[in-house]
């Protein structure tokens, strides 16, 4: 069994599955795909995001050896190494998912505004969704705390409109129990809210944004079409800040690093930077993190080509001037003076934090997590954890990124592959 | 089939905005209908989509349509998952085509809409005349021998066979030194539990013990041939040469430390690579007491522009080491960035400073200065000279690529980066596989890893052999060439010039046969053959002609 269906649990299942060993893939959204499916592209090599994984979804909705769980959340497991048996909550879709052919039609009519939590609450989405065009599997959900019917037993136009006769407001959550002999955790990270570091002026000021809230900005399929423009005014921006760090490396918030901001604020201002050949960029860093491969060469083209100026420095605050443009307020290193920036945007890297239900989940595993709420593998085997047979994956272990995710995932799967074999 | 009876289906891709946004997609649907043969066309904002897909499914139906055409991204990430739909709606994956209108159009026209318009508009129309020429393929099945083949008995090494063998297949491991342990053998303690070297190298008993796992140490690999699911490894060992069968194999090699031989005045005395402070470590045989050490020495320059990600750790480790031993050293660490990714380096780090080790910042345009007794640095930080009282320096070098690296990849016919480390499929999806198949690696030969991430990659790469090895049968590309022999001359242009050693010679006939296992299609024998007696399948002449005509106008 693999629980959460982002990029790691999707190669943990995909190389299980390949082996000829049945996988159960549990995903708490209604669609897989996890924090991938939310990027426009991907450092170093700034492969289009969705394109790359898309395959891959289908790969695993497609293939004999997975069973998709969508929607479902483990609530209890028994037994040990070889033997597992798993309590697994189904929430009900309220859509037949034999007969949504995700026209569309119901999303259309749906009266209802809802924030998308997928596009950040840039925008709006209805009651009635789904959650990006390419989602997998490929069927409408309705979100009962938002729908009418639900709420103020009103509406059910979605039913009427709906010609294959999809929609079925009596569905209930179900409990489901499954047998399996290895357990491999790939459920993923949150994102640190900056609102609690005051002097950033996150929530306040409204050109300062979070870096996956700048990712929809400029994504092709996003709020705004990948036309970049300020949430605020809709002007095009010509003068972008990052700031690295913001929520780690910080005793007060995140004592550890997040590991992939320096790379990704980088990829952020070069696609920026496609988007408008006048955008400048400043990164403000700490010390910037480049060991991976190709990743010092990705630096230096930032430098060289996309008009990219790294600036080590500690950000004092952000101010903001009457046409609500971001002001950095730091302290030159070179110079010792404390200098002001203005700028059209402000990025904020947040840290990958633990996700906010990992220490429960860790509790129903009965395996450990470290001092900062990520699960607990062990030093020079990352992928166990504290229990037999039971693996961990991706960032719900440390902040890491895509290709670590996937070395990760396919190291569990490695691991949960012995288990099985031994019976 | 007669011309009446081919029913092409052209399917056009918005692929979002990346070519909707550029590219007016409905016209081109409309346009694809006015082709000879197109009996359907659409577009769709997401081909891959399992709505673009059911779509392409259903229209197979619908319109009995017997050849497809999307025209969108890639086919290098998409053409198999359409293939597949067309094989799964009946219709032999071969007589898919694929035009690639966003990466070589879309992309690069990005500021000429009408004119990639008007591109697209060809690529599909000689898309569809070359659609109608297509033969069905059928793929050759190969069987799997269910053994692994590792190179390399370093701990990433180890880690890979260990996993395969508790699997249940058969590993050979072979090694060029006398014994297993790789780098480890030469480090005295290992970051971030600073516990010893030699606990983690208990590996090596089970490893010598399994039932799984034969190793092979001192040994000289001589030639690899074979392919997927078929390897053959011809090794010397003492003078004896043995050939070992397998059906994939794991290149786990390693890296080595660059000698800081030329750099900073190195001696090996009072000026020392970390690796000499190792083993002074592991002996109790330190005496200085102010202690400075450089990082980044023959890094991040102009020669090796790379971060080797692994020796910020290691300095800390010994500093911290140092101080244990002896806590009224002064310990000063020279750096660029520290490299402290992730929860436990970072707290390592921060553990560090409190212990009293002194971190500061150089600038490459002003590098340390070794003095005797000092060493003079600029801090960029303090934005002055600093004069630093040392009796021992030590210098932190990159790990390089093994310098037998080339030998091995041209063996295995596998690519290296330009520092000689091994390169991956893909660097996002595909970390530990070759574009060769059934050839996998791990640990530091791939690049700079540290412990964690060597046994990590060692279990993905167990773990992607894996998926090959069980397999009793493997299915392989259709798409290869094929030697007219009536034609052929046996001049053996093509053996020379095929990269996959995929042509071999008939001695009795005096022609060229072709492997169509190890073939991949690349056409190169086609393109050489004096004679025209090679077909590369699914790349005729013939439809290649018919593309070219139908763009540059009829002859």
């Amino acid at each position: 069994m693999v629980i959460g269906a982002g990029i790691a649990g999707i190669q943990a299942s995909l190389d299980l599955a390949e082996r000829g060993i049945k996988v159960e893939l549990i995903e708490k959204n209604a669609c897989i795909g996890g924090r991938m499916a939310q990027l426009d592209k991907t450092f170093p090599t700034n492969d289009c995001s969705i394109c790359i994984l898309a395959p891959k979804l289908a790969e695993c909705s497609r293939h004999p050896n997975i069973t998709l769980h969508t929607l479902s959340e483990v609530q209890n497991i028994e037994g040990s190494a070889g033997n597992f048996t798993v309590n697994v909550l189904k929430h009900a879709r309220y859509v037949k998912e034999d007969a949504c052919i995700n026209c569309g039609i119901c999303v259309e009519k749906c009266p209802m505004r809802v924030e998308d939590d997928f596009d950040m609450q840039l925008r709006k989405r209805r009651a009635i969704y789904i959650d990006y065009v390419q989602g997998v599997p490929a069927i409408m959900t309705i979100d009962k705390e938002n729908c009418l019917w639900f709420t103020k037993s009103a509406c059910r136009i979605c039913e009427k409109v709906c010609e294959r006769e999809a929609i079925d407001f009596e569905q209930q959550d179900k409990e489901i129990e499954l047998n399996v002999a290895s357990i491999i955790t790939a459920t993923g990270y949150d994102v640190f809210d900056p609102t609690s570091i005051s002097y950033l002026g996150y929530g306040r000021f409204p050109n300062v944004v979070t870096s996956l809230e700048f990712e929809r900005l400029i994504s092709a399929s996003g709020p705004v079409g990948g036309h970049l423009t300020r949430p605020f005014d809709q002007k095009e921006p010509e003068n972008l800040a990052f700031i690295n760090c913001v929520g780690s490396r910080d005793i007060k918030n995140n004592p550890y690093c997040s590991s992939c901001c320096c790379m990704y604020t980088t990829k952020e201002a070069m696609i920026a930077y496609e988007h408008n050949n006048n955008i400048q960029t400043s990164i403000f860093y700490i010390d910037l993190r480049a060991g991976g491969k190709g990743f010092r060469d990705y630096i230096q083209r930032g430098c060289d080509d996309y008009a990219i100026t790294y600036i080590k420095a500690k950000v004092a605050k952000i101010l903001q001037d009457e046409q609500k443009n971001p002001i950095v307020v730091y302290e030159d290193t070179d110079t010792f003076e404390i200098k002001q920036l203005k700028f059209d945007i402000v990025v904020l890297a947040t840290s990958m934090i633990p996700k906010k239900d990992a220490v429960r989940l860790s509790e129903i595993l009965g395996i450990s997590v470290d001092e900062y709420n990520f699960l607990k593998g062990m030093t020079y085997h990352p992928q166990k954890s504290s229990k037999e047979g039971i693996f961990l994956c991706g960032a719900c272990r440390a902040p890491m990124d895509i290709p670590n995710s996937v070395v990760d995932a396919s190291g569990a799967a490695a691991k949960a592959a012995e288990i099985v074999m031994r019976l | 089939m007669t011309s009446e009876d081919i029913r092409i289906g052209v399917f056009v891709c918005h692929c979002g905005t990346n070519i909707g946004g550029v590219l007016d997609v409905p016209s081109l649907a409309n346009y694809a209908r006015t082709l000879p043969n197109v009996t359907y066309s659409t577009d769709n904002l997401y081909m891959c989509s399992e709505v673009g897909l059911t779509e392409i499914k259903e229209n197979i139906k619908e319109h009995k349509l017997n050849r497809v055409i999307v025209a969108s991204c890639s086919p290098r990430t998409h053409e198999p998952l359409f293939r597949a739909i067309c094989q799964e709606a009946g219709i032999n994956p071969y007589l898919f085509e694929m035009v690639n209108i966003r990466d070589q159009d879309s992309w690069v026209h990005m500021k000429e809409p009408e004119k990639g318009t008007e591109k697209a508009r060809d690529l599909i129309r000689m898309s569809v005349h070359k659609a109608a020429l297509l033969e069905p393929l059928e793929r050759v099945k190969v069987a799997i021998n269910h053994s692994a083949i590792v190179i390399g008995g370093g701990i990433a090494g180890m880690t890979a066979a260990l996993n395969l063998g508790n699997q249940g297949f058969i590993v050979s491991l072979i090694e060029k030194e006398p014994e297993l342990g790789g780098l480890l053998k030469s480090l005295n303690k290992v970051f971030p539990s600073n516990e010893d070297a030699s606990t983690l190298l208990e590996i090596i008993d089970i490893i010598e013990s399994h039932d799984n796992i034969h190793v092979y140490t001192s040994v000289i690999i001589e030639n690899i041939t074979g392919f997927i699911g078929n390897y053959k490894v011809t090794i010397k060992q003492n003078k004896e040469t043995i050939d070992v069968d397998a059906g994939v194999i794991i290149v786990a090699t390693g890296a080595i430390p660059l000698s800081p031989e030329g750099y900073f005045g190195y001696d090996q005395k009072k000026i020392i690579s970390q690796l000499d402070l190792e083993s002074l470590l592991k002996n109790d045989q330190v005496k200085a007491n102010n202690i400075t050490m450089i990082l980044c020495v023959g890094c991040r320059n102009e020669e090796r522009r790379y971060c080797s990600n692994i020796c910020c750790m290691s300095a800390i480790k010994n500093a911290m080491l140092l101080i244990e031993k002896n806590p009224n050293a002064h310990i000063t660490i020279l750096f660029r960035d520290i490299q402290s990714a992730g929860t436990e380096y970072e707290k390592y780090y921060r553990k560090a400073r409190e212990m009293g080790i002194l971190f500061i910042n150089y600038l490459p345009e002003k590098p340390p200065v070794i003095k005797k007794d000092f060493v003079d640095v600029y801090s960029a930080l303090l934005n002055q000279d600093i004069k630093i009282p040392q009796d021992l320096v030590v210098l932190s070098t990159p790990l390089i690529a093994n310098e037998d690296s080339e030998v091995l990849a041209k063996m295995l016919k596998v690519p290296l980066e330009e520092n000689n480390f091994f390169l991956e499929a893909h660097v996002k999806l595909r970390p530990v596989d070759f574009a060769t198949d059934g050839i996998y690696v791990c640990g530091s030969a791939h690049w700079p890893a540290d412990i964690a991430e060597s046994t990590s990659q060692a279990n993905a790469a167990a773990s992607r052999a894996s998926t090959i090895l069980w397999k009793d049968h493997l299915e392989v590309e259709g798409s290869t060439a094929e030697v007219k022999t009536e034609l052929c001359i046996g001049c053996e242009a093509c053996i020379r010039i095929c990269p996959y050693n995929a042509i071999t010679k008939d001695e009795e006939t005096d022609t060229a046969i072709v492997n169509k296992i190890v073939c991949k299609g690349c056409g190169l024998c086609g393109a050489s053959c004096p004679k025209n007696a090679i077909i590369i399948h699914h790349f005729t002449s013939d439809q290649i002609r018919a593309e070219i005509f139908t763009y540059g106008g009829a002859i």
